[in-house]
């Protein structure tokens, strides 16, 4: 197992103690396309956090890879995020005074990677995505799908095992929802890559192959997807 | 290096005027250090100007009066040098310390009548060590030598703007070489001409000892006795020196070998080390203004570091999201901050260095008239190499304090903080 979540207990305290997960078990397998889906204050965005080592949790067991993921030190847990694990934010979170090139090359200079090697890195991954012609714009000129793909090429330049999403389509109309979501899916196909979305959307849910719901802090229904039931992006399923 | 530098580029350009503005105040601070030290170093120079042609190991000794009663004789008793006490100065008493013993005498008032002109001067008998000790310099001819000393030759060495008051005329002083002046009805042979600091008339002429005793004097009597000496480096050392010179020449004259008033000795050496006490205290109290000047442009950059972080935290945020360690943020920040000092830092200090210049061609080279003496204000007001390198040295201390809690604050900035939306 990639991920492996036992009993995960998440408690917010900001003057009166919020009880957010209450006892997690999940499982995510290598190469899996998962979609956590919830209301908001269902407790997806925490879960997401705890997956992506941004946040600790309270109690239980998070293993990763085989690591158990507790109380790391901030530069473990630095090294994990830059290695392992690609995000991609509903806002993009691209940094507004760098060029698309020099957003996506971040990551590799936080491994040390050399100037004209991650330069070199992070065109050829530009290209991939249909971007070489946009490398040396800044994101403000670019749109959102765009931006989006430019996230996608940043999560996706250190080679990491998972790709975290985080309403990866929030932000765009459903026409570019598509091609993100498509580009999302071709990704898990080709590469391999365990792609874990977490959106309140169910259409953007229905792209994966697995969709976890989760609920006051519990896991409810784990459905299976393979078959795609739900047309993507139609109007009545995006709301 | 070069991405690091990217890095503070791209963050200073979005902020130019901000940094441009506080950068100013850390200028202005580095800028008033070096003004202020180059003040203070014409201050020293032009105070040391006198003093730093002489040989600095020597003592000059005077007679005095008694302070005691001692041997059946009263206080207040004046106790003369006499050419005994020159002897045993340059006896084998003391020749582990001192090396070479000159001695003059003068009684100040002196004519030299020149055609119809009737000058002041003052004749001063001495040796030829005199030269070295009070480093007269030499302009044209030579200085008194031991066969002068020996054959009492009645010879003369003259100021330069005494030459040119007989030979009348700026810069002629040369032309007295050779030629008979005559003072107090004596006839000498100008030998050598000295240079005077042109500060004052310099009316001072100086004949061999032995000349001087054999026409003027019928007695042993010395003014004043100056040896150089070598061995005593520390005040202890000197003062212990300085009171056995004291018993043994006071005992010589029947004074008590510990009283103070019989014999005034003044130490160059000492008084050195006191000058050079004080200009150290005055260098470290011009250093101590400067920084507090400086603190506030370092409050200043710490400031704009802080408004820097907190418009940044949602990008640092991100940063750590994608694989930024604390360090890595902590170095972003520092850097920039010694940046910003160290460049507006050499920025002033350039300032500061050309200030020093104008300070130097303005009133370091004019001087002023005090007591009748013209004196200047300020000598040579400017800084070395030393300080400048210094001053960087501070800058970049500077800017690592200024960085200091900002870049704590950075790091300490949690990657979730790339979650929380409407930013980026």
């Amino acid at each position: 197992m990639l991920i492996e979540l036992k009993g995960i207990h998440k408690t917010y305290d900001n003057g009166q103690p919020l009880h957010v997960l209450k006892g997690i078990d999940l499982s995510i397998d290598n190469g899996e396309f998962v979609s956590i889906m919830g209301s908001s204050g269902s407790g997806k965005s925490t879960l997401l956090n705890i997956l992506g080592i941004l946040d600790n949790y309270d109690e239980g067991e998070y293993h990763l890879d085989g690591h158990l993921i507790k109380g790391l030190k901030e530069r473990e847990a630095a090294d994990y995020r830059n290695r392992t694990i690609g995000f991609v934010f509903q806002s993009f979170n691209l940094i507004p005074f760098k060029t698309a090139v020099e957003n996506v090359e971040l990551p590799l200079f936080y491994q040390g990677v050399s100037r004209t090697k991650r330069r070199e890195a992070a065109m050829q991954l530009l290209d991939k995505l249909g971007l070489a012609n946009w490398a040396k714009h800044y994101p403000n000129e670019m749109s959102g799908g765009q931006k989006q793909r430019v996230a996608i090429a940043r999560a996706l330049i250190t080679h990491p095992r998972i790709i975290l999403a985080d309403e990866p389509t929030g932000a765009l109309d459903s026409k570019t929802s598509v091609e993100v979501m498509d580009l999302l899916g071709q990704l898990n196909r080709e590469e391999k890559v365990t792609i874990i979305v977490v959106t309140h959307e169910s259409g953007v849910a229905n792209c994966a192959n697995k969709i976890v719901h989760i609920k006051d802090g519990l896991i409810g229904e784990i459905e299976l997807n393979s078959q795609h039931h739900a047309s993507t992006f139609d109007k009545n399923n995006i709301k | 290096m070069h991405d690091l530098f990217t890095e503070i580029w791209s963050s200073v350009r979005r902020n130019k005027l901000r940094t441009i503005l506080t950068g100013l105040a850390v200028s202005w601070g580095i800028f008033i250090i070096i003004l202020l030290l180059g003040a203070g170093n014409g201050l020293m120079n032009a105070f040391m100007k006198q003093s730093h042609d002489f040989a600095t190991n020597t003592m000059e000794l005077y007679g005095g009066l008694t302070t005691k009663p001692y041997d059946g004789l009263q206080q207040g008793r004046w106790v003369p040098l006499t050419e005994q006490d020159v002897k045993i100065l340059q006896g084998p008493l003391f020749s582990d310390h001192i090396d070479e013993v000159s001695a003059s005498v003068a009684d100040g008032n002196n004519k030299l009548i020149e055609g119809t002109r009737t000058y002041t001067v003052t004749l001063y008998g001495v040796y030829p060590a005199n030269k070295d000790m009070n480093g007269e310099k030499i302009l044209a001819g030579r200085y008194i030598n031991e066969n002068d000393l020996n054959e009492r030759r009645k010879v003369a060495v003259i100021s330069d703007v005494q030459a040119e008051d007989l030979m009348g005329g700026r810069d002629n002083y040369k032309a007295i070489l050779g030629r008979a002046i005559t003072v107090d009805d004596q006839v000498f042979t100008v030998v050598g001409v000295r240079r005077s600091d042109r500060q004052w008339r310099d009316t001072r002429i100086h004949v061999p000892f032995s000349t001087y005793k054999l026409i003027f004097a019928y007695d042993d009597l010395v003014n004043k006795i100056t040896f150089t000496f070598h061995g005593l480096r520390t005040q202890k050392e000197n003062e212990a020196f300085e009171k056995r010179v004291r018993a043994v020449l006071n005992r010589a004259h029947r004074a008590a070998p510990d009283d103070e008033g019989a014999l005034y000795v003044w130490n160059r050496f000492t008084q050195n080390m006191q000058m050079n006490r004080g200009t150290d205290i005055l260098t470290k109290a011009l250093w101590v203004v400067g920084i507090f000047t400086l603190l506030g442009g370092i409050v200043g950059v710490s400031n704009i570091m802080l408004i820097t972080v907190k418009e940044r935290t949602h990008e640092f945020g991100i940063r750590k999201a994608i694989g930024a360690k604390p360090k890595d943020i902590t170095k972003l920040i520092l850097a920039e901050s010694i940046t910003i000092t160290a460049l507006f830092g050499i920025f002033g200090m350039l300032l500061g260095l050309g200030a020093c210049e104008v300070m130097n061609a303005t009133i370091g080279s004019t001087s002023m008239d005090i007591f009748g003496e013209s004196v200047k204000l300020l000598d040579n007001p400017r800084v070395g190499w030393g300080v400048a390198i210094e001053a960087t040295i501070v800058l970049i201390v500077a800017g690592t304090i200024a960085g200091l809690s900002p870049a704590t604050k950075a790091a300490k900035v949690r990657p979730i903080e790339a979650l929380r939306e409407g930013k980026g």
